[in-house]
């Protein structure tokens, strides 16, 4: 395509200057912000506005073929591949490390031609417990393990016990921290509160990096999660994260458009990239693409790497292999073709 | 590296293309892509033999070859519909109704081949047309499949107006046939379609689908063509009523055409929007709502809130947040499912635009463009935003219809709705605050048949749509939409004539001296009566009235042009009249028709004992009416409430039936004061005694000055004056049908709606001389879209 001579030359040849300059991503952190509390208060959020735009973000976007292919192999290196069941025992755990390695099948990979690119998941996410199997089974694969914690999913276990949790997951070698929230501290309004406790936790977890589980499901209204974004995000979290997965609603694009929104606001404040984990219900190839599309759009392409988004999932690798499948092949795949998750 | 390697480092978004063959095969398969006239139930060729090229505007390719429509073509289709009318209207309306809801049926079956016609003929996005346009198409008739079950009894006296002539714009081409032929069809009526000649090809396909099913020949007619074959079916004698969707130049032509002749006619007309955002805002919402605003449909929308105005302190974050978002806007092919705007519909909309976007940057404007390039072929236009826009500027007034936003800034609410209201224009309006005190409060106040607040360009068949102003008049959908396709019944056959209706009623009775006193009458000054004071005339000159036996019974004011000047001031002066209660405008209701009857015997001796009980009782019915004319909320698709708000039309000029001088003169007043209205009332001519009289009453009867101003004079001199005030918004005119041209042709000016009685009426029979008619007609339906939820 070339340009349109649009009529008139006064057009300022600078981009927009919404989006600040991007910076390499990588191990930079969020220092946090003191708390603002008038910035915090004087959000809003239109929660009719933001389902309309949530419900066109699927309808506005699409990618077919081999924009398709290439995007869901971009899907799989965002994704925390995720097991947090009661009955995990370290068997599971060593067969989720070893899908993480090799997440599609050697053949697949040939006929995409994406060997060079060493496709692999961008985490393995486990409970505490699981930490040092999953550690030892990912050595020298460059995957870090993610350790939920901090009274995973409730968060209600006494404070110290959280922090201290979240020193022995780091010590056993987690190199990334999903905490939760104390929902109560959002949803009785008591933002320094919020504020004191995630910027604890983040001090808890020195060199990891801090994912902040909102569990928007508990928090009844869109304009909590805003603010309960913000404060996490000035409290320094390097990820704001929808859900634990057991929620009774988690991860969906309504709350994802409030979530990118604000991680957007905090960026032009201060000029730090927070990342975003959509988890819990993502478990179709299509979902991980509208939620690459909502990066896409609402962030821009520095989102759709690893370093500020991942997908937390488990089921979903198994349909982004069949849908690869069916574009090398031209047939519709069945899971079983697949090795188990 | 392979494609899908490089993708992956890019990712990009690729081409989604939605394949056009299944719609072109459609119109290879009808006389290898050459249309006729669809008339009768039959694909006709044009009666002299002319074609035009239909094109791609995304790519320039000609698509078909379609019927230009030449005199003879209109005329056959309009035998057509009358013939297949008696039938038509005779049907049971649960007959009409299964129709309407077939058709709601195929519409749905055929959703994506319509939806691929349209893109391509309009160059609209797959993704508005699929996701859009075709399901509110179904939805009108499903709805209007209701209207037409329930005729019997909701629409209970009113028949149809007969064969309709339906214009149609090429913005929305198949949903505008849609909003035209539901509840046309729906009310009996039979239709001859004339759709735009950049955008016939879904009409035509739509009439093949009324073709399957089974809808009787000659009920749905299409002549397709150019302005020249609008003409011919505007000017048709047969036509009873023409309703027209486009641009307000088009509209105020028919207006013209239509003068005098009896056609009932709705105008769906131009905008110029205004989308406000407070700033207690969700501002990342407005901002996609001001891409759903401008930059749906390449702004090619009449109601496109194309006129941005922001709370001043935060005008620059907007402004940023508006230019981040317009770089990520995606123009390209409208076949592609994954661009936000296709092509302009033609060459000549193009050239439109590229004019008004310089001419904004000549005039001072600041005017951004996003950073990357529309495509070169085809008719692409980039999205584009005005700043520093004064409300002097052209692109601040004009209506460009393209993808070109102007924004301004407002200090205050009260700043920011003179801003929304300072146009010609008054179709829609946009709210945006997260403060309900503060929308609820300006919504009433904008002069616009729609308002959004927090949303806009939402459309459902349950809420009408129509403007105010220059916007036009008629609404489309909801009940109000079916009136227009509706009339009395009492209006069926041949009705009175005037002159026999006024030759008919008794000469006024004389003013006698009292047989017991030997003094001559006292001498009686009935003057003008403005802004609630006695006034003289401006050039100081009486006329004559006198008696059937001619005998002068005495002088009233010979008003001028001035005299309306300053009637039509005061009557602006008393607009607060419309902030009073239902309940405190039936009071005064009430009391006037209180001190009428304590002067029934005085009036009686003018009018007769009859037309003076008749007229207490007829300001009762409207004292009665004053706090039950009220609103409705809507069933409409959204977790929210749709209010319709009866709201005045604002200043009406009132031209009294010469029969009944005081019933009549009663009968226009009391339904526009009622409704919330000021007025200028022009008493009968012959006969303006009893409302000089009654002007004394109006004085005793605590009625604010200027809600009511009268002016006595030569009556169709005085409603040419009033027809031609640009700042009177409406006028009801009873009289000949001389007078009806005069006032209906002089009303195009600035469009203000107008009633035209030529047909006598029994005033004394309540059925024909009061009603919801005269209450409807002195009232603007504002529907207000609220969506709600934390």
């Amino acid at each position: 395509m070339t340009a349109t001579r649009h009529p008139t030359p006064t057009r300022p040849p600078a981009a927009a200057p919404a989006y600040p300059a991007p910076r390499p991503a990588g191990d930079e952190r969020n220092p946090g912000t003191p708390l603002d509390l008038d910035a915090v208060l004087a959000l809003r959020v239109n929660r009719s506005a933001v389902e309309r735009r949530a419900a066109t973000i699927p309808t506005r976007r699409t990618v077919k073929k081999e924009w398709q292919a290439a995007w869901l192999l971009r899907a799989i290196t965002c994704m925390d591949l995720t097991t947090l069941q009661g009955d995990d025992t370290p068997g599971n755990v060593v067969r989720l490390c070893a899908k993480a390695r090799r997440p599609i099948r050697p053949d697949l990979v040939d006929a995409l031609g994406v060997a060079h690119l060493d496709i692999k998941v961008g985490a393995v996410c486990v409970y505490h417990a699981l930490v040092p199997t999953a550690v030892k089974a990912l050595a020298g694969s460059d995957i870090p393990v993610a350790a939920v914690s901090t009274g995973f999913p409730a968060g209600l276990n006494p404070f110290e016990e959280r922090i201290h949790e979240v020193r022995a997951s780091v010590a056993a070698g987690a190199q990334e921290i999903d905490i939760v929230i104390t929902r109560a501290h959002v949803l009785t309004g008591h933002w320094e509160a919020l504020y004191d406790e995630v910027r604890a936790f983040r001090e808890a977890c020195g060199p990891a990096h801090m994912k902040a589980i909102l569990a928007t499901g508990e928090l009844a209204t869109l304009t909590n999660v805003a603010r309960a974004s913000m404060v996490a995000m000035m409290a320094g979290a390097d990820f704001i994260k929808t859900s634990t997965g057991k929620e009774p609603v988690n991860a969906v694009l309504p709350v994802g458009v409030v979530m990118t929104r604000m991680i957007r606001e905090y960026e032009g404040r201060t000029g730090v990239a927070v990342g975003f984990k959509p988890a819990g219900g993502i478990r179709t190839a299509k979902q991980a693409l509208d939620w690459l599309i909502l990066m896409k759009e609402e962030l821009g392409d520095r989102w759709l790497k690893p370093a500020l988004f991942r997908l937390g999932a488990s089921a979903l690798l198994t349909d982004i292999e069949r849908q690869l499948e069916h574009f090398v092949t031209g047939r519709y795949s069945a899971a079983y073709r697949h090795p188990m998750v | 590296m392979t494609t899908v390697a490089k993708l992956f480092e890019t990712m990009d978004y690729g081409p989604a293309p939605e394949s056009a063959a299944p719609a072109l095969e459609w119109l290879k398969a009808h006389n290898n892509a050459q249309l006729g006239h669809y008339i009768a139930g039959q694909w006709v060729t044009p009666a002299e033999g002319q074609y035009f090229e239909t094109i791609n505007p995304a790519t320039t390719a000609v698509l078909a070859r379609v019927a230009q429509g030449g005199k003879a073509d209109v005329d056959a289709a309009v035998a057509a519909a009358r013939a297949a009318a008696p039938a038509w209207a005779a049907l049971a309306p649960h007959a009409r109704a299964r129709y309407l809801y077939a058709l709601a049926r195929e519409v749905q079956r055929h959703s994506r081949l319509l939806a691929v016609l349209e893109s391509l003929d309009n160059g609209k996005p797959i993704r508005e047309t699929r996701d859009l346009d075709i399901p509110l198409v179904a939805r009108h008739f499903y709805h209007h499949a209701g209207w037409a079950q329930l005729l019997a009894t909701e629409f209970a006296g009113y028949h149809p107006v007969g064969v309709v002539g339906q214009i149609v714009p090429w913005n929305f081409p198949l949903l505008m046939v849609a909003w035209k032929v539901a509840p046309a069809l729906a009310a009996g009526n039979t239709i001859i379609m004339k759709p735009a000649e950049f955008t016939p090809l879904t009409a035509l396909c739509f009439a093949e689908l009324t073709r399957e099913v089974g809808l009787p020949p000659g009920v749905f007619n299409v002549v397709t063509g150019d302005g020249a074959t609008g003409k011919h079916l505007v000017e048709h004698p047969d036509v009873n009523k023409i309703a027209f969707t486009g641009s307000t130049e088009v509209g105020r032509i028919i207006r013209k055409a239509t003068a005098g002749t009896g056609k009932k006619l709705t105008l769906e007309l131009g905008g110029k929007s205004p989308f406000i955002v407070f700033d207690d805002a969700d501002l990342d919402s407005v901002v996609e709502g001001v891409v759903d605003a401008i930059w749906f449909n390449q702004g090619q929308v009449c109601c496109a809130g194309s006129r941005l105005l922001v709370h001043e302190g935060i005008a620059d974050r907007l402004t940023q947040k508006l230019r981040a978002r317009m770089e990520k806007l995606r123009v390209g092919s409208p076949l592609d499912k994954a661009v936000d705007m296709g092509a302009i519909v033609a060459p000549v909309q193009l050239e439109r635009i590229r004019g008004l976007v310089e001419k904004g940057v000549e005039e001072g404007a600041k005017m951004w463009q996003p950073s990357w390039a529309c495509p070169t072929e085809g008719y692409f236009y980039p999205p584009t935003l005005f700043t520093e826009v004064s409300p002097a500027a052209t692109i601040a007034q004009v209506e460009i219809f393209g993808p070109v936003l102007v924004s301004m800034t407002f200090r205050t609410p009260k700043e920011a709705v003179e801003l929304a209201n300072n146009t010609p224009y008054g179709l829609a309006a946009s709210v945006w605050t997260e403060n309900i005190n503060l929308a609820l409060d300006v919504a009433p106040k904008l002069k616009a048949g729609v308002v959004w607040v927090n949303c806009t360009n939402m459309f459902d068949a349950a809420s009408g749509f129509g403007g105010y102003r220059e916007s036009g008049f008629g609404r489309e959908g909801g009940r109000e939409g079916m009136f227009e396709y509706l009339k009395a019944e009492w209006e069926m056959g041949e009705g009175r004539r005037e002159k026999d209706v006024v030759a008919a009623r008794p000469a006024a009775a004389p003013e006698r001296p009292s047989p017991i006193s030997p003094l001559p009458p006292m001498d009686r000054t009935y003057k003008l009566f403005i802004g609630g004071k006695q006034v003289r005339p401006d050039q100081g000159y009486s006329r004559k009235i006198t008696a059937a036996d001619g005998r002068v019974l005495g002088e009233v004011g010979d008003g001028n042009r001035k005299d309306i000047r300053n009637a039509v001031e005061a009557a602006h002066a008393a607009e607060g009249w419309a902030r009073v209660s239902g309940h405190g405008r039936a009071q005064i209701l009430y009391y006037i028709a209180e001190n009428l009857a304590t002067r029934a015997e005085e009036f009686a001796a003018r009018v007769g004992r009859q037309e003076v009980d008749a007229s207490v009782a007829r300001l009762f019915t409207y004292a009665a009416w004053a706090d039950k004319w009220d609103g409705a909320v809507h069933h409409t698709p959204i977790r929210g409430v749709t209010l319709a708000m009866q709201e005045p039309v604002g200043v009406l000029g009132l031209v009294a039936p010469e029969e009944c001088p005081l019933l009549g003169f009663v009968s226009l007043v009391a339904p526009a004061i009622a409704a919330g209205n000021t007025v200028i009332a022009i008493p009968s001519e012959v006969h303006p005694l009893a409302a000089t009289e009654f002007y004394t009453v109006l004085e005793t009867s605590d009625l604010p000055d200027g809600v009511v101003n009268v002016v006595t004079g030569d009556k169709d001199a005085l409603a040419k004056v009033l027809a031609e005030h640009d700042d009177v918004d409406g006028i009801w005119y009873c009289g000949g049908a001389a007078g009806a041209k005069t006032v209906e042709f002089a009303a195009a000016a600035n469009m203000k709606r107008t009633w035209v009685m030529t047909r006598p009426r029994d005033w004394l029979d309540p059925r024909q001389g009061e009603g919801r008619e005269f209450l409807r007609h002195a009232s603007e339906v504002k529907n207000i879209w609220i969506p709600y939820g934390e």
